[in-house]
C-alpha cells in the first residue's frame, strides 16, 4: 500500500514535472561559437583580485549565451560583465557586493547558483529533504523487517514451481558443463 | 531508389513492432505458444528492416546525394569520408536513426540468445521492447523523417557543424547510445516481470549482465564526450553541468544504483521490488535524456534539433512510456513478495546505502536540470542552475558515497561487523590521515571540498585494495607472494571488476580535485620568439604558418616547450576556418605527461604579427578519464564472470512446455 501510494506521487510529480517543461518552450538565440575568451589586457595585476575575479566570472551566467558563464563566453556583453566585475573588485567591493550590484541590474537570472527564496526553496530543499525520506523509508523497512522477521522466514516459499525447479537446474548444470 | 527503399523499411520495421508489441503478449496471457514464440522472428525482422533503413542514409551520405534533405543540411561533398559516414548520425533525425537499430539490435540479441529464459518472459520481454520500438520509430517517421526529398536538388550541402567533425562523432554517439539502450533491455524486463507478477533468479541472472553492459557503454560514452569537450572547446573544461550532460548522467547514477541492487537481487533475493523500480526510471530517464536534447526545450551546444512541435510529441510519448511503467508499477509492484532478510549493517545495508545516496544525487541532478523550466513553466522569474548549485550539492552527496564504497565490501552478507571491518582498514585510515594533512596544508583555508576528496580518494584507493589483498590471503600465516597470485587468478571476475571499477572511481575524483585545485593558466599576446612561463614550464612562441585540410583552411602557430631547459614537446595549435560555413574552431595542442597536460590555444589579433596564446597546465587531468577506463574495464571485466554467462545457448531444455508459465491471472497474490 505504501510503496503504491509512493509511486503513484512520483508518476504525477514527473508527470507534472515534465508538463512544466513542455509549457515553458523557449528557444534563446542560437549562438554556439566556443572558444577560450577572457583577453590578455582582461587580465588583473594583483593575483589575489585576478584570481577573485576568475571565481566570480564563474559564477555569472552570461545573458546572451546558451548555458555559458561569462568566463568561458567570448560575447560582447560578457565581456562588459567581466570589465564591471573587475571595476568593482578594484573600487573595493566583496564578492557579496558585486554578486548583488549585478543582480540588481540583470535579476536573479545572472546567478548560476539561484540565491534562496520562496521560489528556489523547493530546489535548494528537495534533494536533503529527499534524502531525509529515504531515510526514513529504510528505517521503516528495517523495522517493520523485524518485527516480522520470523513470520516472514516461516512464509517464504520457493518462487519456483517444480517445472521451473527443473528448468533453473538444467540452466545451472549446463553452465556448469562450460567450465 | 534506394532512399525510398530505406523510407520504406522503416514504416515496415513500425508494422513489424506493432505486431510485436501486441502477438506475443497476447499469446503469454492465454498461453498459446505460437504466437508468444513469434516474438523471436519479429525482433530479426525489424532489426533487419531498420539495418536497411540505416544502410539506405548512409549510402545517401557516402554518395553525397543531395535529393536527401538530411544530406544537404549535414554534408558536404569535400568533407572526408570519415565525416560523411559519422555525420550519419551528427544530426537529430540520423541519430534517432542509429537509436532505433541499436534498439532493435538488443532486442535481437535476447531474441537469439534467451533460448534459456522462460518462454514467458522472454515474449513479454521483446512485446515491450518493441512498444518502444513503435514510439521511437513513430516519433522518427512522423516528425523527423530523414529520407525525405528536396526538389529541386541543390548542387552541394551546407556541411556539417565544424564542431561536430571530429573522431569524437564516430564514438561518442554510438557507445552513449548503446548505454541509453541497453537500460531499455532491463526496463523491458523489468515490465514483463511486473506483468508476471515475479522477479526470481534466472530473471536476475538476466538483467545483471545486460545492466552491467549498459552501464559499461554509458560509462565510456560520457567519458569520450567528457575527453571530447575538454580538447574541442578549446579552454580546457571537461564538465560543465550542461543540461544535456546531465541528461547522460541521471541515467549512468541511477543505472549504477540499479547495478547494485541487482546484485543483492541475484545474490540475496532481496530488494526486489525497489530493483524493479530502478529499472524503470533509469530507462525513462534515458529517455528523457534523448528527448531532453531534442525538444527544444533545454538550448545547448548539442541541440540539433529545435523544433517546438516535437516537443509535444515527445511529451505525450514520455507521459505514456514513464507513466505507464509507473502505473503499472504502482499496481504490480505489491504482488512481488520480498525475499532475504539482512540486518542494516551488512553488505545488503551497505548497497542500500549505496542506492539511497545515488538516488538522491540523481534527483538533485534532476531538480537542477528541469527547475528553471518548471519555475518559468508555473510562472515563476527566469532562475539559472549551473555548475556552482550542482558543486554545492551534488558534492556533499558524494563525499559520504566514497567513503562507503571503501566500507561496504568489507562487510559480510546478512550480517555484517561494522567494528571489525573498520579494524581491518587500518592502514587505510594512516594513509587517509598522511594524505590529509599533506593535502590540508596545501590548500590551507582554499577548498575544504578538495581536501575532503583527495583524502577520500586516498581512503577509498587504499581500502579496495585492502580488502583484494584480504581476499588473496595477504598476511595469512604460511602464505607468501606465489599464494597470493594464486588464490588473486583463482578469485572471481566479479571481485576483480569491483576492485578495479572502484579503483576507477579513486583515480578519476584525484583527477577531478587535483585539476581544478591546482590548475595555471596563462593568456597573453606574444609575437615570434617571445615566451610564456606556465609554472615550470617555457612555452617559446615560433610564430605562424598557413595550413590548408580538406574542406578548411588555418592558421597553425608554434610553440616549443622547455622545462629546465630541456626539451618537452613542439606544440601546434590551429584556429580553422571552414570554407562552407565561415565558422571557426579553436584546435587546442595537447600533451599528456603524467603529472599533467600541457594544452595550448592560439587566437588572432588585428595587431601585425601579435597573437593571442593561451596556455594551461591541468594538472592529473588524464586521471578522470583513466579512472573513467578503469571503471568500464572493471564492468567488462565483471561481464565475463562464469555466473554471468548465461547468455550462450546450450542445448535448448526440454522443459519447453509455454504452459508452465503463470499468465497474468494465475500471477494474482494467492494468500
Amino acid at each position: 500500500m505504501f510503496g503504491m501510494l509512493r509511486s503513484m506521487i512520483l508518476a504525477l510529480g514527473l508527470v507534472l514535472v515534465l508538463a512544466g517543461g513542455g509549457t515553458g518552450l523557449v528557444t534563446l538565440g542560437a549562438s554556439a561559437a566556443f572558444a577560450t575568451v577572457v583577453q590578455p589586457h582582461e587580465r588583473m595585476a594583483d593575483p589575489e583580485m585576478e584570481e577573485r575575479a576568475m571565481a566570480l566570472y564563474a559564477q555569472m551566467r552570461c545573458l546572451v549565451c546558451q548555458n555559458q558563464s561569462i568566463k568561458i563566453s567570448n560575447a560582447g556583453h560578457a565581456s562588459d560583465m567581466r570589465a564591471v566585475i573587475r571595476e568593482r573588485i578594484r573600487a573595493g567591493d566583496t564578492d557579496a557586493e558585486i554578486k548583488a550590484y549585478l543582480t540588481a541590474r540583470y535579476g536573479d537570472f545572472v546567478l548560476l547558483s539561484p540565491p534562496v527564496n520562496s521560489e528556489t526553496f523547493a530546489l535548494w530543499y528537495g534533494p536533503p529533504t529527499l534524502l531525509a525520506l529515504g531515510v526514513f523509508g529504510i528505517g521503516v523497512y528495517f523495522w517493520r523487517r523485524r518485527r516480522g522477521d520470523d513470520e516472514a522466514e516461516q512464509s517464504r516459499e520457493p518462487d519456483l514451481n517444480p517445472d521451473e525447479r527443473k528448468r533453473l537446474d538444467a540452466i545451472l548444470k549446463g553452465q556448469d558443463e562450460t567450465r | 531508389m534506394i532512399i525510398e527503399l530505406g523510407h520504406f523499411a522503416l514504416v515496415l520495421a513500425l508494422f513489424v513492432a506493432i505486431a510485436q508489441s501486441v502477438l506475443p503478449l497476447w499469446g503469454a496471457h492465454v498461453g498459446n505458444a505460437r504466437l508468444m514464440a513469434l516474438a523471436t522472428p519479429a525482433s530479426l525482422a525489424q532489426l533487419g528492416l531498420i539495418s536497411i533503413a540505416f544502410a539506405a542514409l548512409t549510402y545517401a551520405y557516402v554518395t553525397s546525394d543531395f535529393s536527401v534533405l538530411n544530406v544537404v543540411q549535414n554534408s558536404h561533398s569535400l568533407k572526408p569520408m570519415l565525416y560523411k559516414v559519422t555525420g550519419v548520425w551528427g544530426n537529430h533525425e540520423g541519430s534517432l536513426l542509429l537509436w532505433v537499430l541499436i534498439l532493435a539490435l538488443s532486442g535481437a540479441v535476447v531474441a537469439v540468445f534467451g533460448n534459456n529464459l522462460p518462454p514467458g518472459l522472454k515474449s513479454r520481454t521483446l512485446a515491450v521492447q518493441a512498444m518502444i520500438a513503435v514510439g521511437f520509430l513513430l516519433f522518427t517517421i512522423l516528425t523527423s523523417n530523414p529520407f525525405e526529398r528536396v526538389v529541386p536538388a541543390p548542387p552541394d550541402g551546407q556541411d556539417l557543424n565544424p564542431l561536430l567533425q571530429d573522431p569524437g562523432l564516430a564514438f561518442h554517439p554510438p557507445m552513449l547510445y548503446a548505454g541509453y539502450v541497453g537500460f531499455s533491455i532491463v526496463f523491458s524486463f523489468a515490465v514483463a516481470a511486473l506483468i508476471e507478477g515475479r522477479v526470481d533468479a534466472a530473471w536476475a541472472r538476466w538483467v545483471r549482465p545486460w545492466t552491467l553492459l549498459a552501464w559499461v557503454f554509458l560509462t565510456a560514452g560520457i567519458a569520450l564526450g567528457s575527453w571530447w569537450a575538454y580538447y574541442e572547446l578549446g579552454w580546457g573544461g571537461w564538465w560543465y553541468w550542461d543540461p544535456v550532460e546531465n541528461a547522460s548522467f541521471m541515467p549512468w547514477l541511477l543505472g549504477t544504483a540499479l547495478l547494485h541492487s541487482a546484485i543483492v537481487v541475484e545474490k540475496r533475493d532481496a530488494l526486489k521490488t525497489w530493483t524493479i523500480l530502478l529499472a524503470i526510471l533509469t530507462f525513462s530517464l534515458s529517455m528523457l535524456g534523448t528527448f531532453l536534447v531534442r525538444s527544444g526545450v533545454l538550448t545547448s551546444v548539442h541541440a540539433f534539433a529545435t523544433d517546438p512541435d516535437r516537443g509535444v510529441f515527445i511529451l505525450a510519448l514520455l507521459v505514456i512510456s514513464i507513466g505507464g511503467s509507473l502505473l503499472l508499477y504502482a499496481w504490480r509492484a505489491p504482488v512481488l513478495k520480498g525475499g532475504g532478510l539482512f540486518s542494516p549493517i551488512s553488505r545488503e545495508g551497505g548497497l542500500v546505502l549505496n542506492n539511497l545516496l545515488l538516488a538522491a544525487a540523481t534527483a538533485t541532478v534532476l531538480l537542477g536540470t528541469l527547475y528553471p523550466l518548471f519555475l518559468e513553466g508555473i510562472g515563476g522569474s527566469k532562475v539559472s542552475v549551473g555548475p556552482p548549485f550542482f558543486n554545492a550539492t551534488f558534492i556533499p552527496l558524494m563525499l559520504p558515497l566514497v567513503a562507503a564504497v571503501g566500507i561496504g565490501p568489507m562487510l559480510a552478507w546478512k550480517r555484517g561487523d561494522l567494528l571489525g571491518a573498520l579494524q581491518r582498514l587500518k592502514v587505510a585510515f594512516v594513509v587517509t590521515a598522511v594524505v590529509a594533512a599533506i593535502v590540508g596544508f596545501l590548500l590551507w583555508g582554499r577548498s575544504l571540498f578538495g581536501v575532503l576528496a583527495i583524502a577520500l580518494a586516498a581512503w577509498l584507493a587504499t581500502a579496495v585494495l585492502t580488502e583484494f589483498a584480504e581476499r588473496c590471503g595477504v598476511g595469512k600465516r604460511g602464505s607468501g607472494p606465489a599464494t597470493w597470485w594464486r588464490r588473486a587468478k583463482g578469485s572471481p571476475r566479479a571481485s576483480w571488476g569491483m576492485m578495479l571499477a572502484h579503483l576507477g572511481l579513486a583515480v578519476a575524483i584525484v583527477g577531478m580535485a587535483a585539476s581544478t585545485l591546482w590548475e595555471i593558466e596563462e593568456i597573453e599576446v606574444v609575437h615570434a620568439g617571445d615566451s610564456v612561463q606556465v609554472g615550470s614550464y617555457t612555452y617559446t612562441f615560433d610564430g605562424v604558418q598557413d595550413v590548408r585540410g580538406p574542406n578548411y583552411t588555418a592558421l597553425e602557430g608554434s610553440f616549443t616547450v622547455t622545462n629546465d631547459g630541456r626539451h618537452i614537446a613542439t606544440m601546434t595549435p590551429q584556429v580553422r576556418r571552414y570554407v562552407v560555413s565561415g565558422q571557426e574552431t579553436t584546435q587546442a595542442s595537447i600533451r599528456t605527461r603524467p603529472l599533467g597536460d600541457l594544452f595550448a590555444t592560439i587566437a588572432e589579433t588585428q595587431g601585425d604579427g601579435a597573437y593571442i596564446a593561451r596556455v594551461y597546465f591541468r594538472p592529473m587531468v588524464a586521471w578522470i578519464w583513466g579512472g573513467c577506463i578503469l571503471m568500464a574495464l572493471g564492468g567488462l571485466v565483471s561481464l565475463t564472470d562464469r555466473r554471468l554467462r548465461v547468455g550462450a545457448p546450450k542445448r535448448r531444455s526440454e522443459v519447453q512446455g509455454a504452459s508452465a508459465q503463470p499468465s497474468l491471472g494465475a500471477a494474482k497474490p494467492e494468500n
